[in-house]
């Protein structure tokens, strides 16, 4: 470009002509120009990703070229009227704000917070909500097993068609127990089944979360919904005597799958709660600390609800057992609950 | 500046963020219409890529492994996780991949020049953008498949329900002055004009250097109090952008316009000489009155 050549030889030209330049503004550009350049020319790189490109030299140098530069753009906002001096600057300085702060820890970094105790921490931190969406799942499950219990009929409201299958009244107790033992599907096609389930049980738990925006009531709502359906099925399997058998059954992953969608639920309650009572803080503010908090939880929910795939595909369909099956789940339950409220280690989450 | 009068349309979107350095920053609120293009352009692309992936992975089946009839297991069966999980990415991971880049963008957030920020100035944070990310399921893919689905006429009186519920999170951004949508309220983010996209910002500090050469000439012309005092950093700034343009017949047209005000003729032919002359004077007084701090927005003001 003709105009950086322009530029090039007055640099070269040893001094700048400063005594030429009449304009105090000017010269105080002239006598920086160079930091601001050398500044700029870090500040592209990093934005292209290219860290190695970046000399130690220039990395050292970095934080003090920033504060020269924001420095310098505060005088010239006072003393300069050459527009496309201070463009340039605000400009610059704005560039250089967004990488030095901007989401700066690496994937791994912060894996490594999140596992090693930035997740419990957070869900520790929401254990008054968590403790709401219990209620609500349990009173979900109650409402399911009174309804059906009282109008066999309720369970075709509750449950809906292709989710069902041969599961509803008056199915025999063989059928019944063939669903939850033996070979549903044969072993294959297990691992597609299990992703599918994985992406399903997201989306739900994502929307339990969402919802909680609306000041929490939506998230309530579609938990005691949910747990109706396992409140029928209950009430289902119970009848026809093999209420311990589907417990066993759904223990396997249920235990991590219920854990982690009463975990969402509580997130999004977190949110909703803190929307409806900020305290001091502005209703904003209150909500961008619950919200980040949330995602935190969120976050985990999306990991356990991996795990909870990998043992509804496989194991479930494996192990036939009643006993095996309550071991399985009863030592996934103990697993996530020390985690999270056993384990204590130095917070680390969110303050970096 | 701000107090230009054809700046003043834009005012409204202007933000200052106080950084921990203590320094004002000012901060552009990215468009409705560039944060619409920009969701339609990252939804083209996502789409577009899923369907090239899905048709590769079915070349693979069917092509490949030669695939006959349903028998499940095998290769077959690890092309189907492979297709769940990555159609899983492309919905969720898309976002949060390139948010957490150094951009703080979006492939088409960068096209149509915007990108995310932390809202009070601070560090934009991980959980920031995951959490901001994970509104995005009941803003836009939930009411889309609302939509798509109420034309079947399903849902019924509950689908209409269930789409004016969602047509409040679609429409959050038109209700609040910095177009937040819920997800950035939730995250404390905006979205905001991406510095260097300006085309002011684009300048390189040598085309700052109109003051130099133009001292030498100054000495041909000198104006006193009363020629200078007539105008502001308004036309300062309109004088900086002739010179800088070069057109001689805007040089002209202003010179002569210059001229009739303070009562000078001059020769034609030196015209930009004559409004280099005076840009640099004018500016020398008006940056010495700022000093003083006087400042004089505009002709109309009165320097007090």
């Amino acid at each position: 470009m003709a105009l950086m050549d322009f530029f090039r030889r007055r640099k070269a030209g040893a001094t700048p002509d400063l005594d030429a330049a009449a304009l105090r503004s000017d010269r105080f550009r002239l006598e920086r120009q160079g930091d601001w350049q050398r500044l700029e020319a870090i500040v592209a790189r990093l934005e292209a990703g290219r860290l190695r490109r970046i000399s130690d030299d220039d990395l050292l140098a970095l934080p003090a070229l920033y504060r020269m530069a924001a420095s310098s753009l505060a005088i010239a906002r006072e003393t300069t009227l050459d527009a496309a001096t201070l463009n340039y600057l605000e400009t610059l300085v704005q560039r250089a704000w967004f990488q030095l702060y901007g989401t700066r820890s690496s994937l791994g970094s912060w894996l490594r917070r999140f596992f090693g105790g930035g997740w419990s921490e957070a869900v520790r931190a929401i254990t008054p909500d968590v403790l709401i969406a219990l209620a609500a799942m349990v009173a979900g499950t109650l409402v399911g097993w009174l309804l059906v219990s009282g109008d066999p009929h309720w369970f075709h409201a509750l449950v809906p068609g292709e989710f069902g299958g041969q599961r509803a009244p008056g199915a025999s107790a063989d059928t019944l127990r063939s669903t939850i033992f033996g070979e549903q599907q044969g072993t294959t096609g297990l691992s597609a089944f299990a992703a599918y389930l994985f992406g399903n049980n997201t989306k739900v738990a994502i929307l339990a979360f969402a919802l909680g925006f609306a000041f929490g009531v939506p998230s309530i709502l579609l938990l005691i919904h949910n747990m109706a359906l396992l409140g029928a099925m209950l009430w289902l399997f119970d009848g026809a005597g093999l209420g311990t058998d589907f417990v066993a059954w759904l223990s396997v992953h249920g235990t991590t799958e219920l854990f982690a969608i009463l975990l969402a639920g509580g997130a999004g309650i977190h949110v909703g709660r803190n929307m409806a009572f900020p305290g001091n803080r502005s209703i904003l503010a209150a909500a961008a600390q619950s919200g980040q908090r949330a995602a935190i939880v969120m976050t985990g929910v999306v990991v356990m609800l991996m795990v909870a795939a990998f043992l509804e595909g496989f194991v479930r369909q494996l192990v036939n057992v009643t006993p095996a099956r309550f071991a399985i789940g009863g030592a996934m339950l103990a697993f996530w609950v020390a985690y999270f409220y056993v384990l204590r280690r130095r917070p680390a989450m969110g303050a970096d | 500046m701000a107090t230009a009068p054809h700046l003043a349309r834009e005012a409204k979107r202007h933000r200052e963020l106080i950084t921990p350095e203590g320094l004002a920053l000012n901060l552009t609120i990215a468009s409705r219409g560039a944060r619409a293009g920009a969701i339609i352009l990252d939804f083209i692309l996502i789409h577009v890529t899923m369907l090239v992936v899905t048709l590769l992975l079915m070349y693979l089946a069917f092509g490949v492994f030669g695939v006959s009839g349903l028998s499940a297991g095998g290769p077959l069966e690890l092309l189907a996780v492979v297709w769940l999980i990555m159609m899983f990415l492309f919905r969720y991971a898309y976002f949060l991949y390139f948010e957490l880049g150094p951009r703080g963008a979006t492939p088409g957030k960068r096209i149509t020049g915007i990108r995310i920020a932390a809202r009070d100035g601070g560090r934009l944070t991980a959980e920031a953008v995951i959490a901001r990310n994970l509104l995005r399921d009941i803003e836009l893919f939930l009411p889309l498949v609302l939509v798509a689905g109420a034309q079947s006429g399903d849902g019924g009186l509950a689908g209409l329900a269930a789409l004016a519920w969602f047509a409040i999170f679609m429409t959050f951004p038109f209700f609040n002055r910095d177009a937040m949508r819920a997800g950035d309220l939730v995250a404390g983010t905006f979205v905001v004009e991406a510095p260097g996209r300006r085309r002011e910002g684009a300048l390189d500090v040598s085309r700052a250097a109109l003051g130099q050469e133009e001292v030498q000439g100054s000495h041909a012309y000198r104006f006193g109090e009363a020629e200078l005092g007539i105008y502001g950093e308004y036309e300062l700034q309109v004088l900086e952008r002739i010179l800088r343009d070069n057109r001689a017949d805007a040089m002209a047209q202003v010179a002569e316009t210059i001229c009739a005000k303070i009562g000078w003729t001059t020769g034609r032919g030196d015209e930009r000489a004559f409004l280099e002359a005076f840009y640099a004077q004018l500016r020398a007084r008006l940056e010495s009155e700022l000093r003083f701090g006087k400042r004089k927005a505009d002709k109309h003001a009165t320097s007090e």
